[in-house]
């Protein structure tokens, strides 16, 4: 088990596009390092350790060191989907206690929207589930639905508490001049909106859109010559969860696991939390993992989300104020890296006066990539003011 | 669903990923079985099937034949697509829960807990594709 201040975050950039209709996945990537590297006052010739996901062009991370003309001696390759960048935070973190690596440079890119590609890879023949779910016209948005379908049978989770997290994410979002959408909905708004997959409406949907983003991750001695932006990790965790042979369970994610061992490590609770970044794939998605975060009782979620709960400057529990991927940006169809960015401008009191949470001194964020349904990697971070 | 003709309108079904160790499961499809594999170690039965038990690691496990009787875990009617359709996971009598579809039904009276029954359906390539229907 780790301690708090192992190692610091000291550079974070979004990319600001949101449809790269001229820009390749290797050059979101590149302009991605370059403004996170700016951020944190370090050069290229800094970075000792590179950090990609299955986003990343090429095999594992070879060519998006080439590209970037980078000379590392420490590269993680990890992959669970729209998570893998909290997991790599944590892989950085422990390189770094390891003296593996210094300056650990994460990277995230993609266009889904300006290649027009559909989100779920052909994973082959050789893969031994899929060709038990894709010819059930499995799809993102059906397989997130069921979970939602079967909290609301099991602890009456209604559409509207729903609604209030795409509510509570569009408040967010009109400060956000980069936020692919900027207007405030209502409850009304989001029920009345075309049913996709039941109980998923349009608006419990993330946006389809392009980006970037990118985090660097130092040591202690070099984020002290760094100065106070430096954000200090005081914890992480992760954590998987499948269709465990057969024995399905839908009500909740592995964040059960991942969430623990990041309170721990961190040495608090969830009460010591001042604001929360949790991939909001779907609203059904931040309503099971604020309840298995431990935020709220197992079923007590719809109640949670309800009434502004997660609005900043309303509710008890500001969540992606930067207006998330319902409402912000989703780059390559995988939410956590711009979590991570989001908790840092909040606990570096950065974010948009609107929405920057009053003396925030530790954001959790948290991701889950894959499928809801079927199978999925959960990795949650806990961030500290420099002097937390 | 069906036509103004009468004519029963089906999504396109995708083909399935086979490959050596699942070759039998669709085998036994085309026989008009719903086949499943159990442990002869540890007695356990596993949803996908495999060769080595998720349970145990045993490499001695045994095909079955199921009753293809279930209950509906979880569902959701996909609306958004050229030809709406029901996915599910469909809890089987003898314990492992499976994706599938619900098909031959008002996709608007699905419901958890409903009883469903085995049927087929023929996925692209003329595969035979397990699927349920209510009792």
């Amino acid at each position: 088990m780790g301690k708090p201040g192992r190692a610091f975050i000291a550079g974070a950039y979004e990319h600001p596009t949101r449809h790269a209709v001229d820009t390749s996945v290797a050059q979101l990537h590149a302009e991605s390092a370059i403004g996170a590297l700016a951020d944190a006052g370090l050069t290229k010739d800094d970075v000792d350790g590179y950090f990609c996901a299955g986003d990343a062009p090429g095999l594992g991370g070879l060519s998006m060191i080439e590209y970037m003309g980078l000379d590392v001696r420490y590269m993680d390759s990890t992959d669970s989907g729209g998570s893998a960048y909290i997991v790599h935070l944590g892989h950085a973190v422990e390189a770094i206690a390891a003296g593996k690596c210094s300056v650990a440079l994460i990277t995230l890119g993609g266009r889904p929207k300006g290649a027009g590609k559909a989100p779920l890879p052909d994973y082959g023949n050789d893969t031994p589930d899929i060709g038990f779910e894709t010819p059930y016209n499995q799809n993102i948005v059906n397989n997130y639905a069921m979970a939602a379908m079967r909290h609301r049978h099991e602890y009456g989770t209604t559409s509207e508490q729903l609604a209030w997290i795409k509510v509570a994410a569009s408040h967010h979002a009109q400060h956000n001049e980069h936020a692919v959408l900027q207007n405030v909905v209502t409850v009304e708004d989001v029920v009345n909106s075309p049913m996709i997959a039941d109980p998923l409406h349009r608006l419990d949907c993330c946006v389809v859109s392009d980006g970037g983003g990118a985090l660097v991750v130092v040591s202690p001695e070099i984020a002290k010559t760094l100065g106070d932006r430096c954000v200090k990790i005081m914890g992480q965790g992760e954590a998987s969860k499948t269709t465990n042979r057969g024995d399905i369970d839908l009500t909740y994610t592995g964040a059960v696991k991942s969430a623990p061992i990041a309170f721990e490590e961190a040495g608090l609770t969830p009460a010591d939390i001042d604001m929360v970044t949790i991939y909001d794939s779907f609203t059904i998605t931040v309503l099971i993992s604020l309840e298995d975060l431990g935020f709220c009782e197992k079923g007590q979620g719809g109640k949670f989300v309800s009434d502004g709960n997660l609005i900043s400057g309303v509710g008890k529990l500001p969540f992606n104020t930067d207006g998330g991927g319902l409402c912000n940006n989703h780059p390559s169809n995988r939410g956590s890296m711009t979590k991570v960015i989001e908790a840092v401008r909040q606990v570096r009191g950065e974010a948009h006066p609107k929405v920057q949470v009053p003396n925030c001194r530790f954001a959790l964020a948290h991701g889950t990539g894959g499928l809801i349904s079927t199978r999925i990697g959960s990795a949650t971070a806990i961030l500290g003011r420099n002097d937390a | 669903m069906t036509t103004e003709a009468g004519q029963e309108v089906h999504p396109h079904y995708p083909k399935p990923a086979i490959n050596v160790e699942t070759q039998p499961f669709w085998d036994g499809a085309a026989e008009g079985k719903l086949l499943l594999k159990r442990c002869g170690d540890c007695d356990k039965t596993h949803y996908y099937p495999r060769n080595i038990c998720p349970h145990c690691f045993s490499a001695n496990t045994e095909w079955f034949e199921t009753a293809g009787k279930g209950r509906i875990y979880s569902f959701s009617v996909m609306r958004r697509a050229p030809v709406p359709y029901v996915i599910a996971f469909v809890t089987l009598e003898e314990g492992p829960s499976m994706m599938t579809n619900i098909v031959d039904c008002d996709f608007d009276a699905v419901a958890i807990d409903q009883e469903v029954k085995l049927t087929f359906r023929e996925a692209e390539g003329g595969i035979a594709l397990p699927v349920f229907t209510p009792v």
